[in-house]
This record gives C-alpha cells, structure tokens and sequence, in this order.
C-alpha cells in the first residue's frame, strides 16, 4: 500500500482553480520531485498535501498508519523569522513539540533528538547562536534539522535550496538525498531540474492547470514535458 | 532622601497605594509576557486597537448603569480579539486596515454613547479617566484587587503550560500545523489571553497607553537578547521594575501613573538600545 495516494486532485483558492487532475502515488523510501513553473500550484499543492489547506475536489488517501504528527515538513522562510531571537537549538528543538502531547516540557528524549539532529547537519555549534544571525545556508539547515526532529517517516521540502549559493545549494541537496537513502520518504518541490532528475526517484511535473507528468525519473527523461522542461531550464538532461 | 522615604512610607500605609502596586506589578508582569508573542507576529497595533474595543465597551457599560463593569467589557474585548486574530491573512479586509477600523469606530461610539448617555457632572473627567487610566488604579476596590490578581494567576498560568507551543506558533505557524500542533487553537488562546490583559491594563495606563506596556520591554529586550527564553524572562524583569519605579515616581511627584510609567519604558527603550549598539560594537 503506498504512503500517500492523491486521487483526481483539484486545488484552488477563493473559488479559482490552479491546477486539476493530479493523481500520483508516492511509496515508503520514494524521492519524488515536484516540478513546474511560478504559480503551476506546487507550493498550494504541498500545503494540501500536509493539512493546511484543503482540496477543492478530489481525496489524498494515507496509507500504513501515517499520522500528521510523523512527517516533517520544511517551508520557505517567512518574513516574521528575519529578525526573530531565537537559539538554534529553540528552533531545531520546536521540531519535538508534536511528540509532546499537552505535556508542556521538553522529555530527555526529546532533547536528544534535537541534539542528534543537529550533530547531523553539522550545525552542533551553532546551538547557542541566534537564528537570525547565521548565514542562509545555515538557516536552512537548522529548518532542515527542525524538520527531521518531527519527520519519523517522511519529509516535505519547499524549495529548500531557494536563496542558497551553489555551494550551500549542492550540500543541501546531498544532504536530503543521504536522508532518503536512510529510509525517509522525501517530497521535494524545486526549481532546480538538474539537480531533481539527479536525486529524485519520481517526478511529478505540474504546468498549464494540470499534471503533464507523472512517473519514473527514467521515464521523464524520455518524455515530451521532460525533455521541453529540461531544455528550457538550459540544463543537460543527466 | 529621607524625605522621599519618609514620604513613600506615609503613602504606604494607605491600602489603596498597596493594592495600586500589587495590580500595578501583575500586570506589567503580563502584559510584557505576551508582548514578546505580539511584537514577533507583527501583531504589536492589535494590543491598541483592542484598548479601544474596551474604551467602547465600558462607555455603554457606563451608560447600562453597570457597576462593575468587567463582566461586560471582558467578553466584548475577547470577542473582537477573536475576530481580528482569527480573520489573519484570509480576511477581505486586510489585517493591519481591519485594526485602525475598529481601532477609531470603536473610540469615536463610545465618545458618543459616553456624551448621549452619561449622568456624570464631570464627563470630561471620566472621559480622561478612561483613556489615560488618571487615577482609577488608585481608587480600586478590594474586589478588583482579587479579580486583577486572579486573572494574571490564569495569564501566567497558561504563558508556562503553553510557553513551547506558543514559541513555536509564533515562529513558524505553518510549520506547526502542518506537523499536528493546533496552531489555531493557540492563536485562539492567545487571542482570548491577550484581551484579558487589555481589560486589566485599562485600570493602570488607560486605555490610549495600554500597547505601550505590550510594546516597549519586549523591544527593550529584544535589543539586547538573542533567544526567545532569554528576551521573555529579561523582558517581564523589565516591565515589572519599570512599573514599580513608575508608580513610586508618581506617588512621590504626583505625576499620572500611566504615563510616568510609559515614560520610564520609553527611557528605559533608550538604555537598552544604547547597551545592545554597546555589545555589538565590542
């Protein structure tokens, strides 16, 4: 049974539709890569996906047991975070709140975790400093580790390489891809093709309202929407 | 000196200078806890706009013959924190114009129902009261002691029962909900917290001043602070000595309370930015 199964997806908001038709399929251990240009509605398709919004028709059906409170999720950096005074571990340890229940204190499980997390994208040292100080790359990273500490079995990125050098770019893309060779499913929405048809396993490719592509990288390759797409974006298909 | 003391000792033999300090400590003490939350969510006018939801809520409490009038300006400040808090992002009205809106009808209706309905000789008088907060937290009674003490108790209580969640929510609510924490419920909790304190700031400062308690230690705080616990802790400390020299300077100089208090934060804003432009510079 898959993770997560979209069926006949219609998204929207205020009574427009974006996009129409989206059904994908996405298994325990898959990469898939959600592709398309400004607007095609991958951000609003992710907010669906996790709860945040609701579909206009169609159902997103869960399968073995996947709650909310086990996927992690990492957005795009809002406004209000720029000049925010919070530690890094405040951040990343925010990630463990949903395992707290109404219980108000962090467990020494939890903590660990947190700990953990952050030896793990190497931001370990920078526990104490403050968020708003720490280059962009750095910040992702501690988004990234918030992340892991509430994913137990899979993980929603938002373009997590936007505002990135290539360097701090190629780290983080490395970086999700040794998180889904461990076992964790990943969903990932980017503007980066070359780096998707790199790392992905799947490819969902939403434009003009409606899903041109859905399948195997290997496929999407071969296909017109990859092929155009790949073109476009001035990269060589890999 | 020993004048200023012998002075300050006379004055505290009188109960109502006791209870104007004790009120006055609790709620700097709450009204700076939530400050930190409303300042980082951009929410920092909803504290002045709700003010002026309760000066509108007491003047036709005023004009019902309501004698205490809490009962009825409490639910209709929650009510309309809910409202604004809730309405957020997805309003028609956006939120910072839906704020001014209420923020001025509600100042000016009530004006008018004070003017329409008032039995008062002294309306002016009443008025001033009710904006600046002149003297009313020296003329509280034993009730409103208990009552302002029992709802800064609620207040605290749930700042420490919530106090991760309410960090998380304000830093990425998204990131909550979409990982099982009820954002909306906290931000209803929030929303219903924060216009308590409003109705309880309305006896110190009045009700024009009120944002400046939410506002100036959680910024003074901010400027020198780089985590959320430490700026939370630094900025109750903040509030509640602040108040305290602000009362005692006006028992002494006979200044309003409210703002000779307002003014100590403003000074205080002052320092604290001048210490964190010190420590960066070192």
């Amino acid at each position: 049974m898959p993770q997560l199964a979209c069926q006949d997806l219609t998204l929207g908001y205020e009574g427009k539709t974006v996009v129409s038709g989206l059904s994908f399929t996405v298994n325990t251990g898959d990469y898939l890569c959600i592709v398309g240009e400004n607007g095609s509605g991958k951000s609003t398709l992710m907010k669906t996906l996790l709860n945040l919004k609701t579909p206009a028709s169609g159902q997103i059906l869960t399968g073995g047991g996947l709650l909310q409170s086990e996927i992690g999720y990492m957005p795009q950096q809002t406004a209000v975070q720029k000049d925010f005074p919070a530690s890094v571990r405040e951040v990343v340890r925010s990630g463990c709140l949903n395992r707290c229940g109404l219980r108000p204190f962090y467990s020494k499980t939890e903590k660990q975790i947190a700990e953990d997390n952050m030896e793990k994208l190497g931001i370990a040292d920078l526990a104490k400093r403050c968020y708003r100080e720490l280059s962009g790359g750095q910040q992702q990273r501690a988004l990234l580790a918030r992340a892991l500490c509430a994913a137990r079995k899979i993980i929603l990125l938002d373009e997590p390489a936007a505002g990135l050098d290539p360097k701090a770019a190629a780290d983080m893309y490395a970086l999700t891809a040794k998180l889904n060779s461990e076992g964790t499913t990943v969903i990932m929405i980017s503007h980066d093709i070359a780096a998707s048809v790199k790392y992905a396993s799947h490819i969902l490719h939403i434009g003009a309202g409606t899903a041109l592509f859905f399948g195997t990288k290997a496929d999407y390759l071969k296909s017109g929407a990859g092929r155009a797409y790949a073109t476009a974006d001035g990269g060589e298909p890999a | 000196m020993t004048d200023v003391i012998d002075k300050l000792v006379l004055y505290f033999q009188y109960p109502f200078v006791r209870y104007a300090l004790i009120v006055g400590v609790l709620i700097a003490l709450c009204s700076s806890l939530l400050g930190v939350t409303l300042v980082l969510k951009r929410f920092s006018f909803i504290g002045s706009g709700l003010s002026h939801v309760a000066f509108g809520a007491t003047a036709v409490a005023v004009a019902m013959n309501l004698t205490n009038s809490v009962i009825f300006v409490l639910p209709v400040t929650i009510l309309s924190a809910v409202l604004l808090l809730s309405a957020g992002r997805n309003a028609k009205i956006k939120g910072d114009a839906a704020v001014a809106m209420i923020s001025v009808g509600t100042l000016a209706v009530g004006y008018l129902i004070m003017n329409m309905f008032s039995k008062s000789s002294n309306l002016a008088g009443d008025v001033c009261a009710t904006l600046f907060g002149s003297t009313s937290i020296l003329t509280l009674s034993r009730t409103e002691v208990w009552l302002s003490a029992a709802l800064s108790v609620l207040v605290i209580a749930v700042f420490l029962l919530f106090y991760h969640k309410i960090f998380a929510v304000t830093f990425d609510e998204d990131f909550s909900s979409a990982t099982g924490i009820r954002a909306k419920t906290y931000n209803l909790l929030l929303a219903v917290v924060i216009a308590v304190v409003i109705v309880l700031a309305m006896n110190l400062v009045g009700a024009l001043l009120i944002s400046a308690l939410v506002i100036f230690p959680a910024l003074s705080a901010m400027r020198v602070f780089k985590n959320f616990k430490a700026v939370t802790i630094c900025s109750v400390a903040v509030s509640v000595v602040f108040a305290v020299l602000g009362i005692l300077i006006s028992v002494i100089a006979g200044t309003p309370v409210g703002s000779t208090i307002v003014a100590v934060d403003i000074a205080g804003f002052f320092a604290f930015s001048l210490t964190g432009f010190i420590i960066r510079r070192v």
